[in-house]
Protein backbone atom coordinates (compact mmCIF):
# COMPACT_ATOMS: atom_id res chain seq x y z
CA UNK A 1 0.00 0.00 0.00
CA UNK A 2 2.72 2.39 0.23
CA UNK A 3 3.16 4.75 -2.53
CA UNK A 4 6.55 5.52 -2.44
CA UNK A 5 7.34 4.62 -6.29
CA UNK A 6 4.68 7.13 -8.03
CA UNK A 7 5.56 11.12 -7.94
CA UNK A 8 3.78 13.90 -9.09
CA UNK A 9 5.61 13.95 -12.89
CA UNK A 10 4.56 10.10 -12.97
CA UNK A 11 0.91 10.96 -12.48
CA UNK A 12 0.95 14.29 -14.69
CA UNK A 13 2.28 12.10 -17.64
CA UNK A 14 -0.18 9.47 -17.22
CA UNK A 15 -3.05 11.41 -17.32
CA UNK A 16 -1.48 13.70 -20.22
CA UNK A 17 -1.08 10.35 -22.02
CA UNK A 18 -5.15 9.71 -21.09
CA UNK A 19 -6.37 12.91 -22.39
CA UNK A 20 -4.20 12.60 -25.99
CA UNK A 21 -5.47 8.96 -26.26
CA UNK A 22 -8.61 8.48 -25.18
CA UNK A 23 -10.16 11.93 -24.75
CA UNK A 24 -10.43 11.88 -21.13
CA UNK A 25 -9.37 15.02 -19.21
CA UNK A 26 -8.41 14.48 -14.96
CA UNK A 27 -5.79 17.08 -15.08
CA UNK A 28 -8.30 19.59 -13.33
CA UNK A 29 -9.47 16.59 -10.94
CA UNK A 30 -8.28 17.06 -6.94
CA UNK A 31 -4.75 16.18 -7.46
CA UNK A 32 -4.19 14.39 -3.96
CA UNK A 33 -7.73 11.98 -4.47
CA UNK A 34 -6.55 10.95 -8.30
CA UNK A 35 -2.85 10.33 -7.45
CA UNK A 36 -3.97 8.20 -4.57
CA UNK A 37 -6.62 6.09 -6.68
CA UNK A 38 -4.21 5.37 -9.57
CA UNK A 39 -1.43 4.52 -6.98
CA UNK A 40 -4.29 2.12 -5.26
CA UNK A 41 -4.59 0.62 -8.78
CA UNK A 42 -1.18 0.77 -9.57
CA UNK A 43 -0.82 -1.75 -6.40
CA UNK A 44 -3.79 -3.63 -6.58
CA UNK A 45 -2.88 -4.71 -10.06
CA UNK A 46 0.66 -5.58 -9.49
CA UNK A 47 2.15 -3.48 -12.28
CA UNK A 48 5.96 -4.27 -12.16
CA UNK A 49 7.26 -0.53 -13.08
CA UNK A 50 5.23 2.61 -13.48
CA UNK A 51 6.42 2.58 -17.15
CA UNK A 52 4.64 -0.64 -17.99
CA UNK A 53 1.36 0.42 -16.32
CA UNK A 54 1.37 3.58 -18.28
CA UNK A 55 2.29 1.89 -21.32
CA UNK A 56 -0.73 -0.49 -20.65
CA UNK A 57 -2.98 2.21 -19.85
CA UNK A 58 -2.28 4.01 -22.74
CA UNK A 59 -2.26 1.15 -25.64
CA UNK A 60 -4.62 -1.63 -23.92
CA UNK A 61 -8.17 -0.34 -24.82
CA UNK A 62 -9.77 -3.04 -22.89
CA UNK A 63 -7.39 -2.21 -19.34
CA UNK A 64 -8.09 1.25 -19.73
CA UNK A 65 -11.92 0.17 -19.15
CA UNK A 66 -10.83 -0.94 -15.99
CA UNK A 67 -8.44 2.29 -15.40
CA UNK A 68 -11.16 4.20 -15.81
CA UNK A 69 -13.67 2.67 -13.42
CA UNK A 70 -11.38 2.06 -10.53
CA UNK A 71 -9.55 6.03 -11.04
CA UNK A 72 -12.95 7.51 -10.80
CA UNK A 73 -14.84 6.82 -7.21
CA UNK A 74 -18.09 4.78 -7.49
CA UNK A 75 -19.34 4.56 -3.82
CA UNK A 76 -22.52 5.47 -3.28
CA UNK A 77 -25.84 4.37 -1.83
CA UNK A 78 -29.78 4.86 -1.69
CA UNK A 79 -31.14 7.62 0.31
CA UNK A 80 -28.20 8.73 1.65
CA UNK A 81 -28.59 12.10 3.81
CA UNK A 82 -31.47 11.12 5.08
CA UNK A 83 -31.79 14.50 6.21
CA UNK A 84 -31.33 15.65 2.44
CA UNK A 85 -34.14 13.50 1.08
CA UNK A 86 -36.50 14.39 3.52
CA UNK A 87 -36.17 18.05 2.04
CA UNK A 88 -36.78 17.16 -1.45
CA UNK A 89 -39.92 15.50 -0.18
CA UNK A 90 -41.21 17.94 1.36
CA UNK A 91 -39.64 21.39 0.24
CA UNK A 92 -38.42 20.61 -3.46
CA UNK A 93 -40.82 17.93 -5.43
CA UNK A 94 -44.22 19.46 -4.18
CA UNK A 95 -42.99 22.70 -6.02
CA UNK A 96 -42.25 20.92 -9.09
CA UNK A 97 -44.95 18.70 -8.85
CA UNK A 98 -47.13 22.14 -10.04
CA UNK A 99 -45.42 22.02 -13.31
CA UNK A 100 -46.99 20.09 -16.16
CA UNK A 101 -44.00 18.06 -16.80
CA UNK A 102 -40.60 17.08 -14.46
CA UNK A 103 -37.07 17.27 -16.05
CA UNK A 104 -33.90 16.24 -13.92
CA UNK A 105 -30.68 15.00 -14.20
CA UNK A 106 -28.59 13.56 -11.57
CA UNK A 107 -25.14 14.08 -12.87
CA UNK A 108 -22.57 11.22 -12.19
CA UNK A 109 -24.97 8.87 -11.19
CA UNK A 110 -22.47 6.11 -10.64
CA UNK A 111 -24.38 2.77 -9.94
CA UNK A 112 -27.99 4.96 -10.29
CA UNK A 113 -28.64 5.05 -6.23
CA UNK A 114 -29.61 7.99 -6.25
CA UNK A 115 -31.49 7.71 -9.29
CA UNK A 116 -33.80 5.00 -7.72
CA UNK A 117 -33.98 6.87 -4.53
CA UNK A 118 -35.28 9.58 -6.28
CA UNK A 119 -37.87 7.47 -8.44
CA UNK A 120 -39.21 6.07 -5.13
CA UNK A 121 -39.83 9.77 -3.73
CA UNK A 122 -41.80 10.83 -6.79
CA UNK A 123 -43.55 7.74 -7.15
CA UNK A 124 -44.96 8.10 -3.57
CA UNK A 125 -46.16 11.39 -5.03
CA UNK A 126 -47.63 10.70 -7.90
CA UNK A 127 -44.80 12.35 -9.93
CA UNK A 128 -42.90 9.45 -11.17
CA UNK A 129 -45.63 9.11 -14.23
CA UNK A 130 -44.48 12.76 -15.74
CA UNK A 131 -41.22 13.19 -14.77
CA UNK A 132 -38.48 11.94 -16.93
CA UNK A 133 -34.74 11.54 -14.85
CA UNK A 134 -31.66 11.81 -17.01
CA UNK A 135 -29.03 9.89 -15.23
CA UNK A 136 -25.28 10.31 -16.67
CA UNK A 137 -22.05 8.76 -15.81
CA UNK A 138 -18.36 9.60 -17.06
CA UNK A 139 -18.00 6.03 -17.03
CA UNK A 140 -20.11 3.52 -19.10
CA UNK A 141 -19.84 0.37 -17.21
CA UNK A 142 -21.46 1.96 -14.04
CA UNK A 143 -24.09 3.08 -16.17
CA UNK A 144 -25.09 -0.84 -16.94
CA UNK A 145 -25.47 -1.51 -13.84
CA UNK A 146 -27.28 1.38 -13.26
CA UNK A 147 -30.22 0.34 -16.09
CA UNK A 148 -30.23 -2.61 -14.15
CA UNK A 149 -31.97 -1.80 -11.20
CA UNK A 150 -29.87 -4.80 -9.29
CA UNK A 151 -28.41 -3.54 -6.09
CA UNK A 152 -26.64 -6.10 -3.52
CA UNK A 153 -28.92 -7.43 -1.09
CA UNK A 154 -26.90 -7.08 1.94
CA UNK A 155 -26.77 -3.32 1.42
CA UNK A 156 -30.53 -3.21 1.85
CA UNK A 157 -31.03 -2.67 5.35
CA UNK A 158 -29.01 0.09 5.56
CA UNK A 159 -31.08 1.64 2.37
CA UNK A 160 -34.26 0.46 4.26
CA UNK A 161 -33.02 2.24 7.39
CA UNK A 162 -32.22 5.19 5.16
CA UNK A 163 -35.51 5.86 3.69
CA UNK A 164 -37.39 5.33 7.18
CA UNK A 165 -35.26 8.28 8.57
CA UNK A 166 -36.11 10.59 5.01
CA UNK A 167 -40.01 10.38 6.12
CA UNK A 168 -40.43 7.01 3.81
CA UNK A 169 -43.80 5.38 4.85
CA UNK A 170 -43.96 2.81 2.66
CA UNK A 171 -42.34 -0.72 3.41
CA UNK A 172 -39.39 -0.59 1.57
CA UNK A 173 -39.13 -4.25 0.73
CA UNK A 174 -42.30 -3.60 -1.95
CA UNK A 175 -39.93 -1.74 -4.17
CA UNK A 176 -37.56 -4.87 -5.27
CA UNK A 177 -37.64 -8.49 -5.57
CA UNK A 178 -34.85 -10.00 -3.62
CA UNK A 179 -33.21 -13.02 -6.43
CA UNK A 180 -29.82 -14.30 -4.69
CA UNK A 181 -27.93 -12.34 -3.39
CA UNK A 182 -29.39 -9.30 -5.20
CA UNK A 183 -32.70 -6.65 -4.87
CA UNK A 184 -34.15 -6.26 -8.43
CA UNK A 185 -35.93 -2.08 -7.96
CA UNK A 186 -39.47 -2.39 -9.40
CA UNK A 187 -39.21 -1.75 -13.12
CA UNK A 188 -42.04 1.36 -13.04
CA UNK A 189 -38.88 3.53 -11.13
CA UNK A 190 -36.53 2.99 -14.23
CA UNK A 191 -38.89 3.32 -16.89
CA UNK A 192 -38.68 6.95 -16.33
CA UNK A 193 -34.94 7.49 -16.55
CA UNK A 194 -32.77 7.88 -19.33
CA UNK A 195 -29.02 6.68 -19.03
CA UNK A 196 -25.96 8.31 -20.83
CA UNK A 197 -22.44 9.15 -20.85
CA UNK A 198 -21.46 12.53 -19.94
CA UNK A 199 -18.43 14.21 -19.10
CA UNK A 200 -18.61 17.30 -16.78
CA UNK A 201 -15.47 18.24 -18.09
CA UNK A 202 -15.85 18.45 -21.44
CA UNK A 203 -19.34 18.11 -22.73
CA UNK A 204 -21.96 20.93 -22.62
CA UNK A 205 -25.05 21.45 -21.61
CA UNK A 206 -27.98 18.71 -23.22
CA UNK A 207 -31.23 20.03 -21.77
CA UNK A 208 -33.16 22.11 -19.35
CA UNK A 209 -33.58 21.04 -16.12
CA UNK A 210 -35.98 22.03 -12.69
CA UNK A 211 -33.41 20.15 -11.01
CA UNK A 212 -30.01 18.72 -11.32
CA UNK A 213 -28.44 16.60 -8.43
CA UNK A 214 -24.55 16.10 -8.29
CA UNK A 215 -23.99 14.81 -4.77
CA UNK A 216 -20.22 13.64 -4.29
CA UNK A 217 -18.83 14.38 -7.66
CA UNK A 218 -17.56 17.44 -6.91
CA UNK A 219 -15.08 16.88 -4.18
CA UNK A 220 -13.00 15.06 -6.92
CA UNK A 221 -12.24 18.75 -9.18
CA UNK A 222 -10.20 21.29 -8.53
CA UNK A 223 -11.96 24.86 -7.69
CA UNK A 224 -11.37 26.01 -11.25
CA UNK A 225 -13.12 22.90 -12.55
CA UNK A 226 -15.82 23.49 -9.82
CA UNK A 227 -16.56 26.60 -10.78
CA UNK A 228 -17.10 25.60 -14.94
CA UNK A 229 -19.16 22.78 -13.88
CA UNK A 230 -21.30 25.12 -11.48
CA UNK A 231 -21.37 27.31 -14.89
CA UNK A 232 -22.22 24.24 -16.74
CA UNK A 233 -25.16 23.62 -14.46
CA UNK A 234 -25.97 27.30 -14.34
CA UNK A 235 -26.62 27.02 -18.32
CA UNK A 236 -28.56 23.72 -17.60
CA UNK A 237 -31.23 24.60 -15.00
CA UNK A 238 -34.07 26.73 -15.84
CA UNK A 239 -35.05 29.77 -13.53
CA UNK A 240 -36.60 28.80 -10.38
CA UNK A 241 -34.81 25.39 -10.70
CA UNK A 242 -33.11 23.70 -7.52
CA UNK A 243 -29.25 22.67 -7.27
CA UNK A 244 -28.40 19.62 -5.43
CA UNK A 245 -24.92 19.06 -3.86
CA UNK A 246 -23.38 16.87 -1.65
CA UNK A 247 -23.34 17.74 2.20
CA UNK A 248 -19.83 18.92 2.25
CA UNK A 249 -20.03 20.62 -0.82
CA UNK A 250 -20.87 24.05 -1.58
CA UNK A 251 -21.88 27.17 -3.90
CA UNK A 252 -21.13 29.48 -1.89
CA UNK A 253 -17.10 30.84 -3.68
CA UNK A 254 -18.42 30.58 -6.77
CA UNK A 255 -19.22 34.11 -8.16
CA UNK A 256 -22.52 33.67 -9.37
CA UNK A 257 -23.88 32.25 -5.85
CA UNK A 258 -25.53 35.14 -4.93
CA UNK A 259 -27.87 34.65 -8.00
CA UNK A 260 -28.91 31.55 -5.93
CA UNK A 261 -31.12 30.77 -2.32
CA UNK A 262 -30.25 28.58 0.11
CA UNK A 263 -33.09 25.70 0.24
CA UNK A 264 -33.11 25.72 4.53
CA UNK A 265 -29.88 24.12 6.17
CA UNK A 266 -29.57 21.53 3.21
CA UNK A 267 -27.19 22.04 0.30
CA UNK A 268 -29.83 22.61 -1.80
CA UNK A 269 -30.23 26.05 -4.15
CA UNK A 270 -32.80 27.40 -6.02
CA UNK A 271 -31.99 29.55 -9.04
CA UNK A 272 -33.48 33.24 -8.59
CA UNK B 1 15.39 12.00 23.94
CA UNK B 2 12.64 13.56 23.28
CA UNK B 3 14.07 17.13 23.62
CA UNK B 4 16.03 16.52 20.65
CA UNK B 5 12.86 14.89 18.83
CA UNK B 6 10.94 17.85 19.56
CA UNK B 7 13.54 20.52 18.38
CA UNK B 8 12.66 20.02 14.66
CA UNK B 9 10.33 22.08 12.70
CA UNK B 10 6.48 20.87 12.74
CA UNK B 11 4.29 22.31 9.56
CA UNK B 12 1.99 20.03 10.50
CA UNK B 13 0.67 17.23 13.23
CA UNK B 14 -1.99 14.75 12.53
CA UNK B 15 -3.89 12.49 15.52
CA UNK B 16 -5.62 9.98 15.22
CA UNK B 17 -7.65 7.42 17.15
CA UNK B 18 -10.30 5.51 17.67
CA UNK B 19 -12.37 3.25 20.11
CA UNK B 20 -11.52 4.78 23.78
CA UNK B 21 -8.99 8.20 22.13
CA UNK B 22 -11.94 11.05 22.72
CA UNK B 23 -10.60 10.76 27.03
CA UNK B 24 -7.39 11.19 25.91
CA UNK B 25 -8.36 14.43 23.48
CA UNK B 26 -10.41 15.69 26.44
CA UNK B 27 -7.23 15.19 28.52
CA UNK B 28 -4.70 17.00 26.22
CA UNK B 29 -7.31 19.86 24.67
CA UNK B 30 -7.32 21.99 27.87
CA UNK B 31 -3.09 22.25 28.60
CA UNK B 32 -2.39 23.20 24.84
CA UNK B 33 -0.61 26.24 24.40
CA UNK B 34 -2.65 29.09 22.66
CA UNK B 35 0.11 30.09 20.40
CA UNK B 36 0.66 26.46 18.51
CA UNK B 37 2.38 27.59 15.47
CA UNK B 38 1.02 24.98 13.24
CA UNK B 39 -2.33 23.30 12.00
CA UNK B 40 -3.60 20.23 13.93
CA UNK B 41 -5.70 17.49 11.80
CA UNK B 42 -7.91 14.63 14.13
CA UNK B 43 -9.07 11.88 12.17
CA UNK B 44 -11.18 9.92 14.85
CA UNK B 45 -13.57 6.87 13.66
CA UNK B 46 -17.29 7.97 14.83
CA UNK B 47 -20.64 7.51 13.90
CA UNK B 48 -21.79 10.00 11.19
CA UNK B 49 -24.80 12.12 12.30
CA UNK B 50 -24.12 14.71 14.82
CA UNK B 51 -20.88 16.37 13.16
CA UNK B 52 -20.67 19.46 15.58
CA UNK B 53 -20.76 17.42 19.24
CA UNK B 54 -17.16 16.54 19.18
CA UNK B 55 -15.80 20.00 17.43
CA UNK B 56 -18.15 21.34 20.41
CA UNK B 57 -16.41 19.39 23.02
CA UNK B 58 -13.05 20.57 22.16
CA UNK B 59 -13.68 23.81 21.31
CA UNK B 60 -15.19 24.24 25.32
CA UNK B 61 -11.60 22.84 26.07
CA UNK B 62 -9.72 24.89 24.22
CA UNK B 63 -8.68 28.76 22.77
CA UNK B 64 -7.44 27.36 19.74
CA UNK B 65 -10.00 27.57 16.75
CA UNK B 66 -11.62 23.95 16.16
CA UNK B 67 -13.79 23.28 13.30
CA UNK B 68 -15.08 20.52 11.11
CA UNK B 69 -12.35 20.22 7.86
CA UNK B 70 -14.37 21.61 4.58
CA UNK B 71 -12.89 20.42 1.19
CA UNK B 72 -10.79 23.21 -0.74
CA UNK B 73 -9.73 24.72 2.79
CA UNK B 74 -6.46 26.11 3.15
CA UNK B 75 -4.94 24.42 6.49
CA UNK B 76 -3.57 27.45 8.91
CA UNK B 77 -1.33 27.22 11.77
CA UNK B 78 -2.85 27.66 15.17
CA UNK B 79 -6.09 26.14 14.20
CA UNK B 80 -7.86 22.10 14.71
CA UNK B 81 -9.77 20.73 11.73
CA UNK B 82 -11.92 17.76 12.61
CA UNK B 83 -11.97 15.35 9.86
CA UNK B 84 -15.90 14.80 9.13
CA UNK B 85 -17.58 11.25 9.54
CA UNK B 86 -17.92 9.28 6.74
CA UNK B 87 -14.85 11.07 4.72
CA UNK B 88 -11.57 10.47 3.77
CA UNK B 89 -9.29 13.84 4.32
CA UNK B 90 -6.52 14.35 2.17
CA UNK B 91 -3.72 16.94 2.06
CA UNK B 92 -3.17 18.12 -1.06
CA UNK B 93 0.40 20.00 -2.16
CA UNK B 94 -0.83 23.33 -1.83
CA UNK B 95 -1.70 22.56 1.58
CA UNK B 96 -5.71 22.45 1.32
CA UNK B 97 -8.23 19.81 2.03
CA UNK B 98 -9.62 17.51 -0.49
CA UNK B 99 -12.43 15.50 1.05
CA UNK B 100 -13.15 11.84 -0.62
CA UNK B 101 -15.91 9.75 -0.31
CA UNK B 102 -14.46 6.70 -1.89
CA UNK B 103 -14.19 2.80 -0.19
CA UNK B 104 -13.50 2.01 3.44
CA UNK B 105 -10.04 1.41 4.33
CA UNK B 106 -9.60 -0.57 7.58
CA UNK B 107 -13.49 -0.38 7.57
CA UNK B 108 -13.08 2.77 8.08
CA UNK B 109 -14.01 6.54 6.87
CA UNK B 110 -12.22 8.57 7.43
CA UNK B 111 -9.46 6.06 7.45
CA UNK B 112 -6.24 7.30 9.63
CA UNK B 113 -3.89 5.63 7.26
CA UNK B 114 -5.48 7.77 4.40
CA UNK B 115 -4.50 11.00 6.38
CA UNK B 116 -1.19 9.76 7.49
CA UNK B 117 0.01 8.64 4.15
CA UNK B 118 -1.34 11.36 2.62
CA UNK B 119 -0.02 14.40 5.10
CA UNK B 120 3.69 12.30 4.94
CA UNK B 121 3.87 12.81 1.13
CA UNK B 122 3.25 16.66 1.44
CA UNK B 123 5.16 17.74 4.91
CA UNK B 124 7.33 14.63 4.69
CA UNK B 125 10.03 15.46 7.69
CA UNK B 126 8.15 18.34 9.09
CA UNK B 127 5.05 15.94 9.86
CA UNK B 128 4.30 14.79 13.42
CA UNK B 129 1.95 12.29 13.89
CA UNK B 130 0.36 10.84 17.12
CA UNK B 131 -2.02 7.33 17.36
CA UNK B 132 -4.18 6.70 20.35
CA UNK B 133 -6.03 4.42 21.45
CA UNK B 134 -8.19 2.34 19.34
CA UNK B 135 -9.23 -1.53 18.05
CA UNK B 136 -8.28 -1.76 14.88
CA UNK B 137 -5.67 -1.92 13.22
CA UNK B 138 -6.04 1.33 11.06
CA UNK B 139 -2.72 3.82 11.45
CA UNK B 140 -0.61 1.87 11.30
CA UNK B 141 0.17 1.16 7.37
CA UNK B 142 0.22 5.31 7.50
CA UNK B 143 2.89 5.63 10.35
CA UNK B 144 5.50 3.79 8.59
CA UNK B 145 4.96 5.44 5.30
CA UNK B 146 5.29 8.93 7.63
CA UNK B 147 8.41 6.96 9.08
CA UNK B 148 9.52 6.21 5.89
CA UNK B 149 9.63 10.14 4.74
CA UNK B 150 11.37 11.26 7.76
CA UNK B 151 8.59 12.15 9.45
CA UNK B 152 8.12 11.68 13.51
CA UNK B 153 5.62 8.51 14.75
CA UNK B 154 3.87 9.21 18.08
CA UNK B 155 1.97 6.42 19.58
CA UNK B 156 0.15 6.34 23.07
CA UNK B 157 1.49 3.93 25.83
CA UNK B 158 -0.75 0.53 24.77
CA UNK B 159 -0.46 0.03 28.40
CA UNK B 160 -2.25 2.97 29.32
CA UNK B 161 -4.38 3.22 26.13
CA UNK B 162 -8.20 1.95 26.82
CA UNK B 163 -8.24 0.03 23.04
CA UNK B 164 -4.25 -1.15 23.55
CA UNK B 165 -4.69 -3.00 20.02
CA UNK B 166 -4.31 -0.19 17.85
CA UNK B 167 -1.51 1.47 19.37
CA UNK B 168 0.17 -2.09 20.45
CA UNK B 169 0.12 -3.19 16.61
CA UNK B 170 1.65 0.94 15.68
CA UNK B 171 4.25 -0.26 18.18
CA UNK B 172 4.86 -3.48 16.79
CA UNK B 173 4.88 -2.29 13.30
CA UNK B 174 5.69 1.24 13.02
CA UNK B 175 9.23 1.70 14.58
CA UNK B 176 7.65 4.42 16.60
CA UNK B 177 10.07 7.50 17.42
CA UNK B 178 8.42 8.13 20.75
CA UNK B 179 5.64 6.57 23.32
CA UNK B 180 3.62 8.36 25.47
CA UNK B 181 1.47 8.46 28.43
CA UNK B 182 -1.91 10.33 27.78
CA UNK B 183 -0.54 13.33 30.12
CA UNK B 184 1.96 13.68 28.82
CA UNK B 185 0.57 14.48 25.20
CA UNK B 186 0.15 17.66 25.72
CA UNK B 187 3.63 18.79 26.75
CA UNK B 188 4.95 17.47 23.89
CA UNK B 189 2.32 18.99 21.51
CA UNK B 190 3.62 22.28 23.42
CA UNK B 191 6.95 21.79 22.81
CA UNK B 192 6.95 21.03 18.77
CA UNK B 193 6.12 24.48 18.38
CA UNK B 194 10.03 25.56 19.95
CA UNK B 195 11.71 25.42 16.32
CA UNK B 196 9.12 26.99 14.16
Amino acid sequence: MISEAIDNEQIDALLSDVLEVHGYDFLEYSHASIKRRITRLYTLDNFVSFAEFRYTVKSDKQYFKRFLEEITVNVTEMFRDPGFYRSLRNDVLPVLGTYPFIRIWVAGCSTGEEAYSLAILLKELNLLQKSLIYATDINPSVLDKAKKGMFPLNYLKGYSENYVASDGVKDFSSYYTANYSLAKFDESLSSKMIFSTHNLVSDHSFNEFQLILCRNVLIYFDKELQHKVFQLFDNSLEKLGYLALGSKESLDFWPKAKEYKRVKLEKIWRKL
Amino acid sequence: MAETLTSRKCSALIIGGSAGSLDVLLEIFPDLKNDINFPIILVTHRKSGNDSLLTDLLQSRTNLSVREAEEKQPILKGNVYITPADYHLLIEDDQTISLDYSEKVNFSRPSIDVTFQSAAEVFKDELVCILLSGSNADGVEGLKTVNKLGGLVVIQNPDTAVMPYMPQQAVNNAKPHVILNSFEMAEFINKLNFKN
